[in-house]
């Protein structure tokens, strides 16, 4: 392993690989290796970014669409936390409980959450519920997963203690177990939102008839490259922003810790 | 000893219960009793019909064989191209801290987009045929290899590179007896998620539009409103994620047989 670089160093190179990857996509159109249809240019796709702001794409401008997608999002992630985190937690506590759950979910977790479209949108149809099954689908088993194991990593005599103070289950699963798992319930939300911020776009190209997923997939079937690349870049903007949003919660709920 | 082995007994009968349960749930609530309506979950023994219907006559362009091994292949190719590229350049990031300026860049520009979101754009360049579908499988497997590769090389520890510098190991040495299996843990890391990454692209690729596949049963059977042709196919998908990564766990093993603590296969 090398020295760290100087700073100098590093930010040279930093720029250069940035100028190089701009410096490549601007080549691409210059040596005609595709149609310029088919590959607008970095500043052609930021003038069409500015343009769907208030212009309408599909029925709605980009906010609007983002509104959508976000909307969806915050139910169907909502459920998986509300329901992932306290099953994990109890799962953790309860052996019985582990031992019915965890065949059943070993079962269909290796089921892709797309998979779940065909069957979300015949029960729950495509406006809401069904793409809300679908995000659900993706972000429960991180948020179950993450919270079990940080239950069953508690300390013996955290546990111990609370036992010997007669703290009964439900007491000893908020105020013990639930606390000691932060940090790796954490984890879990991070991915959990991640796969349900994907899932969700999955959806969305699949059933929907609004969203960020749509919008991309009525701009390819239109051959619109440019706001194809929009779409691709505000879905990345938006994953990026929740999971500075969830790291935000953890200082927030850890802040008592190392007070 | 004997005591975990009690436990995992029961573990098991209780899970095996569990499911034999869940099964007679699933054939009282649609057989028996009807409160379930059969249009919006099948029945078991259409199911098995299903089954049969697909693999005799046939079901969206193919038999269900068919399908299974087109979807298996689309997978293994861009799983493969991913692996190839991006374990080698996760290590090259993680060795040298001069490619690691250069590449990350480009690298967290794209990283944030999630690789469903490149179907639209790999079927404009590429259309509804095989390549379309590999590009995307690529663009999903080949973050977490580079990732967990470079996370890999920059756990090594300390005293391992030191020792090396020292010995004067250059090169492609380098690469094979430090860099390899010093990371090797993190890579395999990398390849379940890429792995797993793969599979849930392939099958929103194929619901989208393919001929062949299992999520083009899934597409299909969505349009005819043929629940159990969809249960089936879910079913499937969920055999096939299974088996590619206990495929992959085996191979961890082998891989690494210094390790104590193996992998459930």
């Amino acid at each position: 392993m090398k020295t760290a670089l100087s700073r100098h160093h590093f930010w040279s190179l930093t720029i250069t690989g940035t100028i190089g990857f701009f410096a490549f996509w601007y080549l691409a159109r210059a040596l005609h290796f595709s149609p310029p249809q088919f590959l607008p240019m970095p500043h052609e796709v930021l003038f069409k970014l500015i343009d769907l702001m208030d212009k309408p794409f599909a029925g709605a401008t980009l906010p609007e669409h983002m509104a959508a997608s976000l909307k969806r999002f915050g139910m169907g992630f909502g459920l998986a936390v509300l329901v992932g985190v306290p099953l994990g937690l109890s799962m953790g506590w309860f052996r019985l409980l582990d031992d019915v759950i965890t065949p059943v979910f070993d079962g269909i977790r290796f089921i892709a959450p797309v998979a779940w479209v065909p069957f979300a949108a015949l029960w729950f149809g495509t406006g809401i519920g069904g793409p809300t099954l679908i995000i659900f689908a993706g972000a429960f088993p991180p948020c179950l997963i993450n919270a079990y194991r940080g239950a069953r990593n508690v300390e013996v005599r955290f546990l111990e203690a609370a036992s010997m103070l007669g703290v009964g289950s439900f007491k000893t699963i908020t105020e013990v177990l639930f606390p000691a798992a932060v940090p790796s319930i954490i984890a879990g939300l991070r991915i959990g939102a991640g796969l349900g911020w994907l899932s969700l776009v999955g959806a969305e190209l699949i059933v929907a008839s609004s969203g960020m997923g749509n919008l991309i997939v009525r701009a390819q079937s239109a051959l619109a490259t440019d706001t194809v690349m929009v779409g691709m870049i505000a879905i990345g903007a938006i994953g990026v922003v929740i999971d500075i949003l969830i790291r935000r919660l953890e200082k927030l709920l850890l802040r008592h810790r190392n007070a | 000893m004997a005591l975990t082995q009690r436990r995992n007994y029961r573990r098991s009968l209780v899970g095996i219960s569990t499911i034999l349960l869940l099964l007679l749930f699933w054939y009282l609530a649609t057989t028996l009793t009807g409160w379930v309506n059969p249009s919006r979950f099948p029945r078991p023994d259409e199911v098995l019909s299903a089954f049969t219907f697909i693999q005799t006559e046939g079901y969206g362009n193919g038999k269900l064989h068919q399908h299974v091994l087109h979807s298996l292949k689309l997978v293994a190719m861009g799983f493969a191209v991913a692996v190839s590229v991006g374990v080698p350049l996760g290590l090259l990031m993680g060795y040298s801290r001069r490619a690691e300026a250069l590449i990350n860049p480009a690298f967290l520009l794209l990283r944030p987009i999630p690789p469903l979101a490149w179907i639209p754009l790999a079927i404009v360049w590429l259309g509804l045929e095989d390549g379309s579908k590999i590009l995307v499988i690529f663009v999903a497997a080949f973050v977490p290899s580079v990732i967990n590769s470079y996370t890999g090389v920059r756990n090594i520890d300390t005293p391992v590179m030191e020792a090396a510098s020292m010995l004067g190991i250059k090169g492609w040495r380098m690469v094979a007896e430090v860099l390899v299996p010093g990371a090797m843990p993190m890579i395999f890391t990398g390849l379940r998620l890429s792995l797993q990454a793969s599979w849930t692209t392939l099958v929103a690729a194929e619901l989208i539009g393919a001929l062949y596949g299992l999520g083009s049963i899934l597409n299909q059977a969505a349009q005819d409103i043929f629940p159990a042709m969809i249960l089936l196919a879910m079913v499937f998908v969920g055999i096939c994620g299974a088996s590619t990564t206990w495929l992959l766990g085996v191979l961890e093993n082998q891989a690494m047989p210094w390790r104590s603590e193996r992998v459930a296969t």
